[in-house]
């Protein structure tokens, strides 16, 4: 761990997480609803839209709700960003060509992974309930219920890579985020074979999930319920909120990438990364709301056997 | 500081829509203002769920006694800065309820109003000049 993050690493680390992913989440942010808006035959935003929005919002008057929890509701949106920023740190830092090595990780860092990215449901549910507000409170069950749906097919698509590898090579290196990526340096992605497929579908509609995009929009509902779990959040906690998404919808697919395709070693992963945007945003556009019980089944009785299947796959080797 | 919070407002003005009572053909024109053929997401006009996002109000119809409190609540609860649209002769000064029973009056007896769009319904080209020409008289 001293090596891990020391001297000029840290500069970097700290410029990468704290402007870099922001900034390119917004743009990102940009390229959805500009492409939405191609999809509906409008013209959409201009560039710097996101920006702009993001500097009103910081500007404004910020509410805390009468009766509300008022540090809680302040601080849950901290804890979403926090958490963001340090799966960019991972992500990049034991993954990217520049730095990497089987050993610049440590142990057991996709587990940790896993953890950080439940930050972020966990901010909004934490913060929704502390609003004090009857629609939060039914935006943040159904966070609640969205996320146990789609954690189990998550982590059952990523025990894919992780048996592999497990298999394969050493049992310490496949809770390796290096590992795995060293592993597909050598061996080739996991994506080239049926259980990786299987895993890659799996992890697209979680991403679609985690995201709050469209078909799983469920827990901020705006036509439904007002924006749900954000109902209460005015000024600068919910751009707060924004650019957690924004962050989100960086790393999601750069961690599709990183343990099913190959690693973020060469120039093709930014090709890679922009394929899996268009699908996540068009993928939006095309469909309509679920309802939570539909999300809920989506995910437990046909993602779920599936990814039991993918890992079934991949211990026998395919 | 001034200027960046200025800019930031022009932007990106994110409406709410508060209906209250309404003949309904207001609201249909405001949603017309968000279809393709108008398409104000090009100037950073988004129709937003709650209030509390919202740095504009498109208020329409008579208020009433029954709407008045409900529309004071609601411009309570808008974070400011926060422009008040009055849209449709209703809302500007009360149209043919004018001397109706339960009618307490246009809009800016009770709230600051930034902007009158007369029409009846108006046209989508007025409401788009009006919300411009609020915008740039901040
Ligand atoms: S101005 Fe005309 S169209 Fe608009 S609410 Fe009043 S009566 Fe209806």
């Amino acid at each position: 761990m001293s090596s891990f993050l020391s001297g000029w690493r840290l500069v970097i680390a700290f410029i990468g997480t704290l402007i870099v992913v922001p900034v390119a989440g917004l743009i990102l942010n940009w390229v959805d609803r500009f492409v939405s808006a191609r999809v509906q035959w409008r013209k959409g935003p201009p560039f710097y839209q996101p920006f702009a929005d993001i500097l009103k919002l910081l500007l404004k008057q910020t509410i805390v709700p009468q009766g509300a929890s008022r540090t809680v509701f302040l601080l849950s949106p901290l804890v979403g960003i926090a958490g963001m920023s340090l799966v960019a740190l991972l992500l990049f830092f034991s993954n990217t060509g520049l730095v990497v090595a089987q050993k610049t990780s440590f142990i057991g860092d996709i587990i940790v992974l896993l953890y950080l990215l439940a930050l972020v449901p966990l901010s909004f549910i934490v913060g929704a309930s502390a609003s004090r507000n009857p629609v939060a409170a039914v935006g943040a069950s159904r966070e609640m219920t969205l996320y146990l749906g789609y954690e189990l097919p998550f982590v059952l698509a990523l025990l894919v890579p992780i048996v592999k590898v497990a298999q394969r090579w050493d049992v310490a290196s496949a809770l390796r985020i290096g590992g795995l990526v060293a592993y597909q340096q050598q061996y080739g992605p996991f994506l080239y074979s049926v259980s990786g497929v299987i895993a890659a579908v799996i992890i697209l509609f979680t991403i679609q999930a985690k995201l709050g995009y469209v078909p799983f929009d469920i827990p901020e509902a705006e036509q439904e319920i007002m924006s749900g779990v954000l109902v209460e959040y005015s000024g600068a906690p919910l751009a707060a909120f924004r650019i957690t998404r924004a962050m989100m919808f960086v790393l999601l697919p750069l961690l599709l990438i990183t343990v099913l395709w190959g690693g973020i070693t060469d120039w093709w992963a930014i090709l890679k990364f922009l394929l899996i945007v268009v699908l996540v945003v068009l993928m939006k556009n095309t469909n309509p709301r679920l309802r939570i019980d539909q999300a809920l089944g989506f995910f437990w009785f046909i993602l779920a056997p599936l990814g039991i299947i993918a890992v079934v796959l991949a211990f026998i080797g395919l | 500081m001034k200027d960046l919070r200025l800019w930031g407002l022009k932007k990106s003005p994110w409406v709410y829509h508060v209906a209250a009572a309404s003949c309904n053909n207001c609201d249909i024109e405001i949603l017309e203002l968000l279809t393709p053929r108008y398409d104000v997401e090009r100037f950073g006009v988004v129709l937003v769920g709650s209030p509390r996002h919202a740095d504009a109000l498109l208020v329409t119809g008579v208020i009433n006694r029954k709407s008045l409190p409900r529309v004071l609540e609601v411009y309570e609860q808008t974070p400011k800065p926060c422009l008040v649209i009055a849209i449709g002769t209703c809302a500007c000064n009360c149209h043919i309820f004018r001397n109706s029973y339960n009618a307490v009056g246009p809009y800016d007896k009770h709230i600051p109003v930034h902007a009158y769009i007369p029409g009846c319904p108006p046209k989508p080209e007025a409401m788009i000049m009006g919300v411009v020409k609020a915008l740039s008289k901040l």
